[in-house]
């Protein structure tokens, strides 16, 4: 039983690793820096798919998750600590003794202080665990309408917020954030000497999300949810504690995002107020829709492809389109997703029957 | 606060305030007959708008504001004919999200062919800097368009729904459906019916409201936002209840201009959105035992 889900998950390595060799080959290495990107938007699709296909929560704000992440880490780790320091504040002081603060060079070759990326991502992933709670605890006291108003409500004002407050850069956002040093060698960054390596840290950190969804889904918690799914008054009725399982996969999915947005905006080297639009999060219930809902393979699929071909540009100016339209005829004629079982099983029999 | 300055406030806060009354209203006509959420709700006026703008550059205002709500209202029935009269009973999720989805698609259509210039409407009485004095306050005439034709829309509305044939049997759809079916009325049309009210008095109010607050792709969002709001903060299905809650939002919203910065208004109205939401769900207006027995 063990070997058998594990054996999909050492296919999908090795075709992550041929690929790698085949753009090496064919010298299109440089397809590898969207690939990076696309792993960590499939981070956060899989982490909303769990929210919305097995639990039957409808989010229209995971996009804002992922900006808590991916702003709080880029403040932090380019705000300036310097003057602080010089001022003699105890607080920094004490980081700087302790080895929590990074110390780099400035474009201008002045030295900066600020906080190890470490630190800071701890602290981003804490503050988006303390955030969705607190929008957890009422918003999924809602149902259908209320609560897509109430989580795309939660996106909008992440947006505003991050478009206009000066610390996060208004509509420029925030650039010239440092590398991620995962471990002395390693570094999430976006220089070119590292795209393999970041390749497959995102490859890594995204096969590890999934193995771990896959275990809880597999989990008594995740038969839980899809009681919730089917009904949640029977649910209840059962004894599942549903408000508790239902915040604790919204809580998850959230971290989900705020990982994705704090290693992407390393990678990237920035962060803007576009990834908390309204259109992003979208996307990301169009991608989990058209996997198949509770289909954590569709959407990592989807996820793959769809935001391949998009960071690509592949769909020109037609970018938002394409998921429009992909959101319209999936619900209209396929709402149980493309990749849905039954259609294997449909190809199947008729392969057999010939 | 001056006197003065107070009535500005309160003039600018209740014209924003009917508009978000007039998209509530629309958002009420869909929910009362087919119990679901048009987000599409914004682009509606965004539509009437920006097709009134287009038909000004070769018609008289008047004739260009009409046509613009017609077509509206047949892109309306439009929708609801090629993409939601044949689902059967569809799940509140399935219609969210293709609701959604319509809202970017006739948003992503609107930016191709207008492209991302604002545009506007020219004033319907004098321009920009023409005001009016009122109880010591300067309003821009089109004000008054503004607060004279909801005003008219709203009555006219009640009293159709009153009155005539067609408002009733909307009416008996709303109340059960079932039972207005065994009565011979034709739910389906009733429902088409409905997509075309709620387009037609949502372009109408995009028109009027183009001069002072200009027409541009992506503004119908934050207006069905807002509507949203509304129409929850007046209880989801009750008309009147929304404009009070709309004058209300608008009033609150433009106060908040002399507190807090400009760029966080929108951040305010949700702010109040997801507090009704989690304390009165039922609306400010509405009942509790009446809400229970809704889908939302």
């Amino acid at each position: 039983m063990k070997a058998r889900k594990f054996f999909p998950i050492l296919l999908l390595l090795l075709v992550l690793i041929v690929v790698q060799q085949l753009t090496r080959l064919t010298g299109t290495a440089y397809y590898l820096t969207q690939m990076t990107m696309t792993a960590y938007y499939a981070l956060l699709v899989i982490g909303l798919c769990l929210v919305m296909g097995y639990a039957g929560q409808i989010s229209l704000g995971h996009a804002g998750f992922f900006a808590i992440g991916g702003y709080t880490s880029a403040v932090l780790t380019t705000f300036d600590l310097t003057p602080l320091l010089d001022k003699g504040n105890s607080a920094i002081g004490f980081l700087t003794t302790n080895g929590l603060l990074a110390e780099r060079q400035s474009l201008y070759g002045e030295s900066l202080l600020s906080v190890n990326p470490w630190l800071a991502c701890v602290a981003a992933l804490l503050l988006t665990i303390i955030i969705a709670f607190c929008i957890g605890i009422p918003v999924l006291k809602l149902k259908g309408h209320y609560l897509a108003m109430a989580t795309l409500g939660f996106g909008i004002i992440i947006y505003r917020v991050a478009l206009a407050t000066e610390i996060f850069g208004g509509a420029d956002g925030i650039s010239a954030v440092p590398g991620f040093p995962l471990l002395p060698g390693i570094v999430v960054s976006g220089d070119f000497s590292n795209r393999v390596q970041n390749y497959y840290i995102a490859c890594c950190l995204l096969l590890l999300g999934f193995l771990l969804l896959q275990n809880l889904i597999d989990s008594r918690v995740g038969r839980a949810l899809r009681a919730i799914h089917g009904s949640e008054e029977a649910a209840n009725a059962m004894g599942v504690n549903t408000a508790r399982y239902k915040l604790y996969t919204f809580v998850v999915s959230a971290v989900f995002a705020a990982l994705a947005g704090i290693f992407l905006t390393h990678y990237n080297g920035g962060i803007g107020p576009s990834e908390a639009g309204i259109m992003k999060s979208v996307r990301y219930v169009a991608i989990v829709a058209i996997g198949g809902m509770a289909n954590l393979w569709g959407a990592l699929t989807m996820a793959a492809v769809l935001n391949f071909l998009s960071l690509r540009g592949m769909f020109g100016s037609y970018d938002d389109a394409v998921f429009g339209v992909i959101l319209i005829i999936i619900m209209l004629f396929a709402p149980q997703g493309l990749l849905r079982r039954q259609v294997w099983q449909f190809f199947k029999k008729s392969g057999s029957d010939n | 606060m001056t006197s003065q300055l107070f009535l500005q406030y309160l003039f600018a806060g209740i014209t924003y305030g009917i508009i978000y009354a007039i998209v509530a209203i629309g958002f009420n006509i869909i929910y009362n007959t087919t119990g679901i959420i048009n987000f599409a709700q914004g682009e509606f006026v965004m539509l009437g708008g920006m097709i009134a703008i287009s038909l000004h550059a070769i018609l008289p205002l008047p004739l260009a504001i009409g046509l613009a709500v017609i077509s509206t209202m047949l892109i309306g029935a439009l929708i609801e004919i090629l993409f939601i009269r044949w689902l059967r009973s569809p799940s509140v999720l399935r219609m969210i999200i293709i609701t959604i989805g319509l809202s970017i698609l006739i948003r992503e259509a609107a930016l191709h062919i207008w492209g991302e210039n604002v545009r506007s409407l020219p004033y319907f009485n004098g321009n920009e800097i023409s005001s009016i004095q009122l109880l010591g306050a300067n309003i821009s005439p089109q004000v008054l368009w503004v607060i004279g034709i909801c005003s008219i829309m709203v009555m006219l509305l009640s009293l159709f729904f009153k009155f005539t044939s067609l408002g009733q049997e909307m009416r008996a759809c709303a109340a059960n459906r079932l039972a207005a079916t065994l009565c011979g009325i034709s739910t389906k049309n009733m429902v088409t019916f409905s997509f075309m009210l709620s387009a037609g008095i949502g372009a109408l109010a995009g028109c009027v409201v183009s001069p002072i607050t200009y027409t541009q792709y992506d503004s119908g969002t934050a207006l069905a936002i807002k509507g949203f709001t509304v129409a929850v903060l007046g209880g989801l299905g009750n008309s009147l209840a929304a404009v009070l809650a709309g004058i209300l939002l608008g009033v609150i919203e433009s106060f908040s201009i002399s507190v807090v910065p400009l760029a966080f208004q929108d951040a305010i109205s949700i702010g109040i959105l997801l507090i009704i939401l989690f304390v009165r769900p039922h609306g400010l207006f509405g009942s509790r035992e009446a809400a229970g027995l809704k889908e939302f």
